[in-house]
């Protein structure tokens, strides 16, 4: 059976998290959990979060899962979802500056208060919504999951990997900026594909059956 | 073009079931939240808002049977309010799946709780509901107060000022609803809407008075807002979500259409 651990830090909505996993078609045993050992053991680990980067950063450290995150991040099929995929650069501006798990290189930025469109419009922030995701690299957990699906997210801070490869989706609010992150076994969203109806859902299943290997 | 403005579909929740009439023909029990909700969300609504009206505090958690029900098997944004009142109310809402909560007369009673809220669980939760009336004489510049316990309440507090103060307190959206349109079918206080909306950085939800598919449009057009609530047109069945959605695309709306 896959064992799917779902990284239980205090900040989010894990619930629906589980909830969209369970409702998928791959049989699945899902924990939500921060036990070092059942994390360790898992097939596949997810990593949510929701919050402020400097709540959701010292949660993981006073819980002492900074080492185990970095460990499967390492080797098991991971998800990071909105935080959780912030969480995994170097740094955050979040919160007057933080240091985060640096398993990514690059950093999280603010999307600032003068945000505008392509009509000098003033565009609100959070980015609150249904947006486009623009796929950049082919890759399995896009399979069946159309080019530009929109896809629900709220969020402030996006995150700008220092490596151009790591881009798998982009999309655009007043700028272009990275919405989907994928490096070897690790797979990281802005979007919450668990808020995200059909398309989200599909994400999920792509998860579930992924073998964790960058190739399509 | 990029982001879509949002439908959201609001159901008044009177002891566990959804009051105001709702009228589906294909639907085993209109009364029923979660099938309303499912419904809904196959009609492809952006998010779900669930308004608690039981009168007694001790059915308040027929409501949260509901909401784990829905979070369930509708995988869009739910947002939860009515009877808001204290951190904990909120954290029951959110673990049993709802993903903001809407916090009105509380907010009035005691602003700070609005703050407490937001750096406990997050702006992104947090939406303000404000429940506005113009009170200016029909020769003075528009002027709005807000009112509480459904309209029946005034406050003295001026609306637009309450609205940039709630985002300062941590409100990371804000429910904009307006007493004297609700229930008239004459389409949303887009003055009101626009005021307030261009004096705030988060998204604004225009709600109260939606006749006609013209009125969503005119919401986003004319009172700026992000996403428009609508209830009564939705439940009588006098249109779809999809046809909401399509007449607002044809009207150059960026929309999320599948």
């Amino acid at each position: 059976m896959n064992t799917i651990a779902i990284i239980d830090y205090g900040m989010g909505n894990l619930h629906s998290v589980a909830k969209a996993i369970e409702h998928s078609s791959v049989a699945s045993k899902v924990i939500v959990t921060h036990d070092r050992k059942t994390i360790l053991s898992a097939d596949r680990i997810v990593l949510p979060g929701v919050g402020a980067m400097r709540d959701c950063m010292g949660e993981i450290k006073r819980l002492e899962l900074d080492d185990v995150i970095r460990e499967v991040a390492q080797n098991k099929p991971f998800l990071g979802v909105c935080v959780g995929m912030q969480a995994l650069l170097d740094s955050s501006t979040e919160n007057e500056g933080v240091e985060c798990l640096g398993i990514l290189p690059g950093h999280v930025e603010f999307f600032g208060n003068q945000l505008v469109d392509e009509n000098n419009e003033r565009l609100k922030v959070p980015h609150m919504g249904w947006n486009k995701v623009t796929q950049k690299i082919e890759h399995a957990l896009w399979k069946d999951i159309p080019q530009d699906a929109r896809f629900y997210f709220v969020h402030s801070y996006y995150v700008s990997p220092s490596d151009d490869n790591h881009e798998a989706a982009s999309t655009s609010y007043g700028h272009t900026f990275t919405s989907a992150v994928a490096h070897e076994n690790i797979f990281a969203v802005q979007f919450h594909p668990e808020k995200s109806q059909h398309a989200g859902l599909k994400l999920y299943e792509n998860f579930l059956r992924w073998d964790g290997h960058a190739d399509v | 073009m990029g982001l879509a403005k949002r439908i959201i579909p609001c159901l008044d929740v009177d002891n566990g079931r959804v009051v105001k009439g709702v009228k589906f023909v294909d639907i085993r029990d209109a009364g029923n939240p979660v099938d309303v909700a499912r419904r809904y969300d196959e009609e492809g609504a952006d998010e779900l808002t669930f308004l608690d009206i039981t009168a007694s505090s001790d059915n308040r958690a027929t409501i949260i049977h509901v909401v784990e029900e829905v979070a369930g098997s509708v995988f869009i944004p739910l947002t939860v309010g009515g009877g808001i009142r204290k951190v904990e109310d909120i954290r029951r809402m959110l673990n049993a799946g709802a993903d903001k909560v809407a916090i009105n007369t509380a907010a009035v009673s005691n602003p700070e709780f609005v703050k407490q809220a937001a750096e406990k669980f997050g702006s992104q939760c947090i939406v303000v509901a404000i429940d506005a009336k113009r009170v200016n004489a029909p020769d003075e510049p528009l002027r709005w107060e807000i009112f509480t316990h459904g309209g029946r309440k005034e406050t003295g507090i001026d609306a637009i000022q309450w609205a940039i103060k709630m985002v300062d307190y941590g409100a990371g959206e804000l429910l904009v609803t307006s007493m004297d349109r609700d229930g008239t079918k004459s389409g949303f206080d887009n003055e009101l809407n626009r005021t307030i909306s261009d004096s705030v950085s988060v998204p604004v939800i225009a709600s109260g008075g939606v006749g006609n598919l013209d009125h969503l449009v005119d919401g986003v057009k004319e009172g700026h807002c992000d996403a428009v609530l609508a209830a009564s047109i939705f439940h009588f069945a006098e249109y779809s979500i999809g046809e909401a959605k399509q007449h607002m695309a044809d009207h150059g709306i960026e929309m999320r259409i599948d």
